[in-house]
């Protein structure tokens, strides 16, 4: 019996097609760009490794990426708990359900460029809400002007924009688990804790690992939020990896050591996500290995 | 077409020839030996051809920047260690 037809492969051909134009070419373009030098008019001059070695050296460079790494790691420790706890909390049935899900898709359906307008008019001191009150009520809060309030505003925003995805897909997780499993778990005396750990969590592991990966790569790619809001400021306080990037290649117009950046940001991203991925389907290989 | 804003050079030209040949030998290779040669390696991962050309390129660029910001010989050197690392990760992942 003939097991596979390769004349699927035709159907797949549109999707390579459009991955060569949107990301291959682009990709191209980038690494020729990195090698060389440009004065516009489509003037290129060979400078082989130089604009690696300046980037590789570079303070700002460093600087930028240790934001990245900072913002990265901790919306993460807030946003993957917190949608957990979220997700647990809420209801499995009823017309909450519906109330609930609309509620949590909302912030996902506002543009980026949006969430950063209403973010910056809330936190203003002297016309947003939050901070006006906070002034109000004592607390010296200015994120135009203060690093920590600037962090402090990023941070929240992007917490209020993006946990909703980590709750979707933990609760798409968790009202697959069968009620056999819980009925189960009653019976054998077991607590809020123990149901959590040992039927909930392994649940909603492999949704767990795209929402990780997901919050990781977009978080470490963030642009357009703290650009909207902050401008990179205080000073350089929020100026990130992305924002810095394109300071440098639209704003100077120095298109090789951007390219040089950019190559290497992508190779920081794909080796993350690579070991990201790795290391939270490792136990998943492990177990059907045992099952063998 | 005219393709002159893509810069291509000879180098980054030979450089994206290269890959695209592995890929290709990489077909060929699946073709005579179907399955993708699944095996648990040295890093305890479960590896097929595919996976063990990734971490080799993947690795092979990582070393070349760390090459770049590290070590003060020509970049010529760091390739035979890509070479030689690529060889070791078909061998022992």
């Amino acid at each position: 019996m003939k097991s596979w037809n390769n004349r699927a492969w035709l159907l797949v051909l549109p999707v390579l097609v459009l991955v060569a134009f949107s990301a291959v070419i682009p990709l191209m373009t980038v690494v020729n760009y990195s090698v060389q030098d440009s004065f516009g008019n489509n003037e290129f001059f060979w400078v082989g490794t130089e604009w690696f070695q300046e980037v590789l050296a570079s303070e700002r460079f460093h600087n930028a990426l240790l934001r990245n790494l900072l913002f990265s790691g901790i919306v993460l420790a807030i946003e993957i708990p917190l949608g957990i706890a979220i997700a647990l909390c809420m209801p499995t049935r009823g017309i909450g359900v519906s109330f609930c899900l609309v509620l949590m898709a909302l912030p996902l359906l506002i543009p980026w460029n949006v969430v950063g307008t209403i973010w910056q008019i809330f936190g203003r001191v002297d016309i947003g809400l939050l901070g006006h009150w906070l002034n109000a009520a004592g607390v010296e809060f200015n994120y135009t002007s203060d690093v920590t309030d600037a962090w402090i505003t990023i941070v929240l925003m992007d917490v209020w924009h993006w946990t909703s995805l980590v709750v979707l897909l933990c609760y798409s997780a968790l009202v697959a688990i069968p009620e056999a499993y819980y009925q189960a778990a009653r019976i054998d005396g077991a607590g809020r804790w123990s149901i959590f750990r040992a039927i909930q969590l392994p649940r909603m592991k492999r949704v767990l690992i795209i929402a990780v990966l997901l919050r990781f790569m977009d978080s470490f790619m963030i642009y357009t939020e703290p650009f909207v809001l902050t401008g990179g400021g205080p000073g350089n306080a929020t100026t990130f990896l992305s924002i810095d990037l394109v300071q440098m290649a639209v704003g100077q117009f120095d298109i090789g050591p951007a390219a040089a950046m950019s190559l290497i940001y992508f190779l920081i991203i794909l080796a993350l996500s690579w070991v990201f991925y790795t290391v939270m389907t490792r136990d998943d290989e492990q177990a059907q290995e045992g099952q063998r | 077409m005219d393709f002159a804003w893509m810069g291509w050079t000879t180098p980054t030209a030979i450089f994206f020839a290269t890959i695209a040949a592995l890929i290709l030998a990489m077909f060929i290779w699946e073709l005579i030996v179907p399955g993708g040669g699944p095996r648990k390696g040295i890093l305890g991962l479960h590896t097929t051809r595919g996976d063990r050309l990734f971490i080799s390129l993947l690795s092979s660029a990582w070393l070349c920047l760390a090459w770049l910001g590290l070590v003060p010989l020509p970049l010529w050197w760091a390739l035979v260690a890509c070479a030689a690392l690529a060889a070791l990760i078909f061998w022992l992942c």
